[in-house]
Protein backbone atom coordinates (compact mmCIF):
# COMPACT_ATOMS: atom_id res chain seq x y z
CA UNK A 1 0.00 0.00 0.00
CA UNK A 2 1.21 3.48 -0.89
CA UNK A 3 2.56 5.58 1.97
CA UNK A 4 0.98 9.04 2.06
CA UNK A 5 2.53 10.36 5.25
CA UNK A 6 4.97 9.07 7.84
CA UNK A 7 6.44 10.10 11.19
CA UNK A 8 9.00 8.39 13.39
CA UNK A 9 9.62 8.99 17.04
CA UNK A 10 12.39 7.50 19.13
CA UNK A 11 12.18 7.61 22.91
CA UNK A 12 13.65 5.74 25.87
CA UNK A 13 11.61 3.00 27.57
CA UNK A 14 10.46 5.21 30.45
CA UNK A 15 6.88 4.65 31.57
CA UNK A 16 6.24 8.41 31.37
CA UNK A 17 6.46 7.98 27.58
CA UNK A 18 3.35 5.77 27.48
CA UNK A 19 1.07 8.81 27.54
CA UNK A 20 3.41 10.68 25.18
CA UNK A 21 3.25 7.83 22.62
CA UNK A 22 -0.54 7.59 22.63
CA UNK A 23 -0.91 11.38 22.37
CA UNK A 24 1.54 11.48 19.46
CA UNK A 25 -0.31 8.68 17.64
CA UNK A 26 -3.59 10.42 18.32
CA UNK A 27 -2.28 13.72 16.88
CA UNK A 28 -0.97 11.94 13.78
CA UNK A 29 -4.30 10.14 13.33
CA UNK A 30 -6.18 13.46 13.54
CA UNK A 31 -5.48 14.13 9.83
CA UNK A 32 -7.97 11.32 9.08
CA UNK A 33 -10.66 13.03 11.15
CA UNK A 34 -11.45 9.89 13.15
CA UNK A 35 -14.45 9.52 15.47
CA UNK A 36 -13.88 9.76 19.22
CA UNK A 37 -14.32 6.00 19.44
CA UNK A 38 -11.72 5.34 16.71
CA UNK A 39 -9.32 7.73 18.43
CA UNK A 40 -9.92 5.89 21.72
CA UNK A 41 -9.18 2.56 20.02
CA UNK A 42 -5.93 3.91 18.56
CA UNK A 43 -4.80 5.42 21.88
CA UNK A 44 -5.56 2.18 23.71
CA UNK A 45 -3.74 -0.06 21.22
CA UNK A 46 -0.64 2.20 21.20
CA UNK A 47 -0.62 2.27 24.99
CA UNK A 48 -0.67 -1.55 25.10
CA UNK A 49 2.10 -1.97 22.52
CA UNK A 50 4.39 0.64 24.09
CA UNK A 51 3.77 -0.69 27.61
CA UNK A 52 4.71 -4.19 26.40
CA UNK A 53 7.98 -2.84 24.99
CA UNK A 54 8.76 -1.04 28.26
CA UNK A 55 7.76 -3.84 30.64
CA UNK A 56 8.70 -6.93 28.65
CA UNK A 57 11.14 -5.73 25.96
CA UNK A 58 13.45 -3.96 28.39
CA UNK A 59 12.68 -5.55 31.79
CA UNK A 60 15.94 -4.53 33.51
CA UNK A 61 17.38 -1.82 31.29
CA UNK A 62 16.41 1.31 29.45
CA UNK A 63 16.41 1.04 25.69
CA UNK A 64 15.07 2.83 22.65
CA UNK A 65 11.55 2.38 21.38
CA UNK A 66 10.73 3.43 17.83
CA UNK A 67 7.16 4.49 17.13
CA UNK A 68 6.51 4.66 13.39
CA UNK A 69 3.25 6.19 12.29
CA UNK A 70 2.09 5.83 8.70
CA UNK A 71 -0.88 6.99 6.77
CA UNK A 72 -1.50 4.54 3.93
CA UNK A 73 -3.85 4.91 1.00
CA UNK A 74 -7.46 3.97 1.68
CA UNK A 75 -7.56 5.82 5.03
CA UNK A 76 -5.44 3.16 6.70
CA UNK A 77 -3.41 4.10 9.74
CA UNK A 78 -0.39 1.88 10.39
CA UNK A 79 1.39 2.02 13.71
CA UNK A 80 4.59 0.16 14.42
CA UNK A 81 6.18 -0.14 17.87
CA UNK A 82 9.66 -1.58 17.75
CA UNK A 83 12.19 -2.38 20.45
CA UNK A 84 15.63 -3.97 20.50
CA UNK A 85 14.97 -5.73 23.76
CA UNK A 86 14.90 -9.34 24.92
CA UNK A 87 12.30 -10.58 22.42
CA UNK A 88 9.43 -12.99 22.90
CA UNK A 89 10.34 -16.70 22.88
CA UNK A 90 6.83 -17.86 21.94
CA UNK A 91 4.72 -15.19 20.23
CA UNK A 92 1.65 -17.42 19.89
CA UNK A 93 1.63 -18.09 23.63
CA UNK A 94 2.21 -14.41 24.48
CA UNK A 95 -0.83 -13.43 22.43
CA UNK A 96 -3.21 -15.72 24.33
CA UNK A 97 -5.71 -13.92 26.60
CA UNK A 98 -4.65 -13.77 30.26
CA UNK A 99 -1.12 -15.03 29.54
CA UNK A 100 1.44 -12.79 31.19
CA UNK A 101 4.93 -13.00 32.63
CA UNK A 102 4.40 -9.64 34.30
CA UNK A 103 2.91 -10.78 37.63
CA UNK A 104 -0.24 -9.35 39.17
CA UNK A 105 0.45 -5.83 37.90
CA UNK A 106 -0.30 -7.03 34.38
CA UNK A 107 -3.59 -8.48 33.18
CA UNK A 108 -2.40 -10.48 30.18
CA UNK A 109 -5.02 -8.71 28.07
CA UNK A 110 -2.75 -6.38 26.07
CA UNK A 111 -2.66 -8.37 22.83
CA UNK A 112 -6.36 -9.24 23.11
CA UNK A 113 -7.17 -5.52 23.31
CA UNK A 114 -4.85 -4.65 20.41
CA UNK A 115 -6.52 -7.39 18.33
CA UNK A 116 -10.06 -6.34 19.13
CA UNK A 117 -9.51 -2.55 18.86
CA UNK A 118 -7.53 -2.59 15.60
CA UNK A 119 -8.20 -4.26 12.22
CA UNK A 120 -4.92 -6.12 12.00
CA UNK A 121 -1.82 -6.93 14.02
CA UNK A 122 1.50 -8.47 13.07
CA UNK A 123 4.06 -9.43 15.70
CA UNK A 124 7.67 -10.21 14.81
CA UNK A 125 10.09 -11.17 17.49
CA UNK A 126 13.46 -12.85 17.92
CA UNK A 127 14.90 -13.68 21.35
CA UNK A 128 17.81 -11.37 22.12
CA UNK A 129 17.07 -9.12 19.14
CA UNK A 130 13.78 -7.44 19.84
CA UNK A 131 10.14 -7.22 18.93
CA UNK A 132 8.06 -5.25 16.49
CA UNK A 133 4.30 -4.95 16.67
CA UNK A 134 2.55 -3.52 13.61
CA UNK A 135 -1.06 -2.44 13.96
CA UNK A 136 -3.42 -1.32 11.24
CA UNK A 137 -6.77 0.37 11.37
CA UNK A 138 -8.93 1.75 8.62
CA UNK A 139 -10.55 4.99 9.71
CA UNK A 140 -14.10 5.41 8.46
CA UNK A 141 -14.89 8.32 6.12
CA UNK A 142 -16.95 11.08 7.76
CA UNK A 143 -19.89 12.79 6.16
CA UNK A 144 -19.35 16.50 5.86
CA UNK A 145 -22.14 18.98 6.16
CA UNK B 1 -5.71 11.12 41.94
CA UNK B 2 -8.08 8.99 43.89
CA UNK B 3 -10.25 10.96 46.23
CA UNK B 4 -12.23 9.21 48.89
CA UNK B 5 -15.74 9.87 50.11
CA UNK B 6 -16.79 8.13 53.30
CA UNK B 7 -20.25 6.68 52.92
CA UNK B 8 -20.74 4.77 56.15
CA UNK B 9 -18.60 2.40 58.19
CA UNK B 10 -18.87 -0.64 55.96
CA UNK B 11 -18.94 1.07 52.61
CA UNK B 12 -16.20 2.94 50.82
CA UNK B 13 -16.62 5.08 47.74
CA UNK B 14 -13.61 6.05 45.69
CA UNK B 15 -13.72 8.30 42.67
CA UNK B 16 -10.84 7.59 40.29
CA UNK B 17 -9.69 10.38 37.99
CA UNK B 18 -7.18 11.00 35.23
CA UNK B 19 -5.50 8.46 32.99
CA UNK B 20 -4.94 4.92 34.25
CA UNK B 21 -1.98 3.34 32.49
CA UNK B 22 1.06 1.31 33.55
CA UNK B 23 2.93 4.50 34.52
CA UNK B 24 0.26 5.44 37.03
CA UNK B 25 -1.26 2.08 38.09
CA UNK B 26 1.40 1.09 40.64
CA UNK B 27 1.01 4.25 42.71
CA UNK B 28 -2.77 4.10 42.46
CA UNK B 29 -2.80 0.49 43.63
CA UNK B 30 -0.66 1.31 46.69
CA UNK B 31 -3.01 4.15 47.52
CA UNK B 32 -6.07 1.91 47.21
CA UNK B 33 -4.47 -0.91 49.22
CA UNK B 34 -3.65 1.51 52.05
CA UNK B 35 -7.26 2.62 52.19
CA UNK B 36 -8.58 -0.94 52.06
CA UNK B 37 -6.27 -1.90 54.94
CA UNK B 38 -7.29 1.12 56.98
CA UNK B 39 -11.04 0.91 56.46
CA UNK B 40 -11.57 -2.82 55.85
CA UNK B 41 -14.84 -2.06 54.00
CA UNK B 42 -17.47 -4.70 53.23
CA UNK B 43 -18.33 -2.99 49.98
CA UNK B 44 -16.33 -0.72 47.70
CA UNK B 45 -17.74 1.44 44.93
CA UNK B 46 -15.23 2.61 42.37
CA UNK B 47 -16.63 5.58 40.46
CA UNK B 48 -14.80 5.86 37.13
CA UNK B 49 -16.60 8.94 35.81
CA UNK B 50 -13.41 11.02 36.02
CA UNK B 51 -11.22 8.53 34.14
CA UNK B 52 -10.32 9.94 30.74
CA UNK B 53 -8.28 6.97 29.60
CA UNK B 54 -7.66 3.43 30.76
CA UNK B 55 -5.73 0.52 29.25
CA UNK B 56 -5.16 -3.06 30.41
CA UNK B 57 -3.19 -1.79 33.41
CA UNK B 58 -6.58 -0.68 34.74
CA UNK B 59 -7.94 -4.20 34.28
CA UNK B 60 -5.12 -5.58 36.45
CA UNK B 61 -5.79 -2.85 39.02
CA UNK B 62 -9.51 -3.64 39.29
CA UNK B 63 -8.83 -7.38 39.52
CA UNK B 64 -6.36 -6.76 42.37
CA UNK B 65 -8.90 -4.70 44.31
CA UNK B 66 -11.53 -7.39 43.69
CA UNK B 67 -9.19 -10.13 44.95
CA UNK B 68 -8.08 -8.14 48.01
CA UNK B 69 -11.74 -7.64 48.96
CA UNK B 70 -12.70 -11.25 48.23
CA UNK B 71 -10.13 -12.40 50.81
CA UNK B 72 -12.18 -10.81 53.58
CA UNK B 73 -15.59 -11.52 52.02
CA UNK B 74 -16.01 -7.97 50.69
CA UNK B 75 -17.53 -7.03 47.37
CA UNK B 76 -17.03 -4.25 44.85
CA UNK B 77 -18.90 -2.51 42.10
CA UNK B 78 -17.66 -0.22 39.35
CA UNK B 79 -19.91 2.67 38.39
CA UNK B 80 -20.30 5.57 35.91
CA UNK B 81 -17.76 4.17 33.46
CA UNK B 82 -17.11 6.46 30.46
CA UNK B 83 -16.93 5.12 26.90
CA UNK B 84 -13.23 4.40 26.36
CA UNK B 85 -12.62 2.68 29.72
CA UNK B 86 -15.95 0.87 29.20
CA UNK B 87 -14.78 -0.67 25.95
CA UNK B 88 -11.62 -1.93 27.68
CA UNK B 89 -13.63 -3.44 30.55
CA UNK B 90 -16.00 -5.13 28.10
CA UNK B 91 -13.11 -6.57 26.07
CA UNK B 92 -11.78 -8.12 29.28
CA UNK B 93 -15.19 -9.49 30.29
CA UNK B 94 -14.85 -8.04 33.78
CA UNK B 95 -18.60 -7.98 34.42
CA UNK B 96 -18.26 -11.71 35.17
CA UNK B 97 -16.40 -10.73 38.35
CA UNK B 98 -18.30 -7.68 39.61
CA UNK B 99 -21.22 -5.42 38.59
CA UNK B 100 -20.32 -2.60 36.20
CA UNK B 101 -22.57 0.29 35.23
CA UNK B 102 -21.76 2.55 32.31
CA UNK B 103 -22.34 6.26 31.68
Amino acid sequence: MKIINEARLIFPSLSANESFARSAASCFAAQLDPTLEELGDIRTAVSEAVTNAIVHGYPDTLGDIVLRLRLLEGRVLEIQVKDKGVGIPDVEKARKPLFTTGGEERSGMGFTIMESFMDGIRVRSAPGKGTSVTLRKQVSPRMRG
Amino acid sequence: MAEERRAGPARMEVRLTGEIDHHRAGELMRELEDRLDLEAPREVELDLSGVGFMDSSGIALLIRVYRALALTGGTMLVTRVPKQPGKVLRAAGLSRLFPISYQ
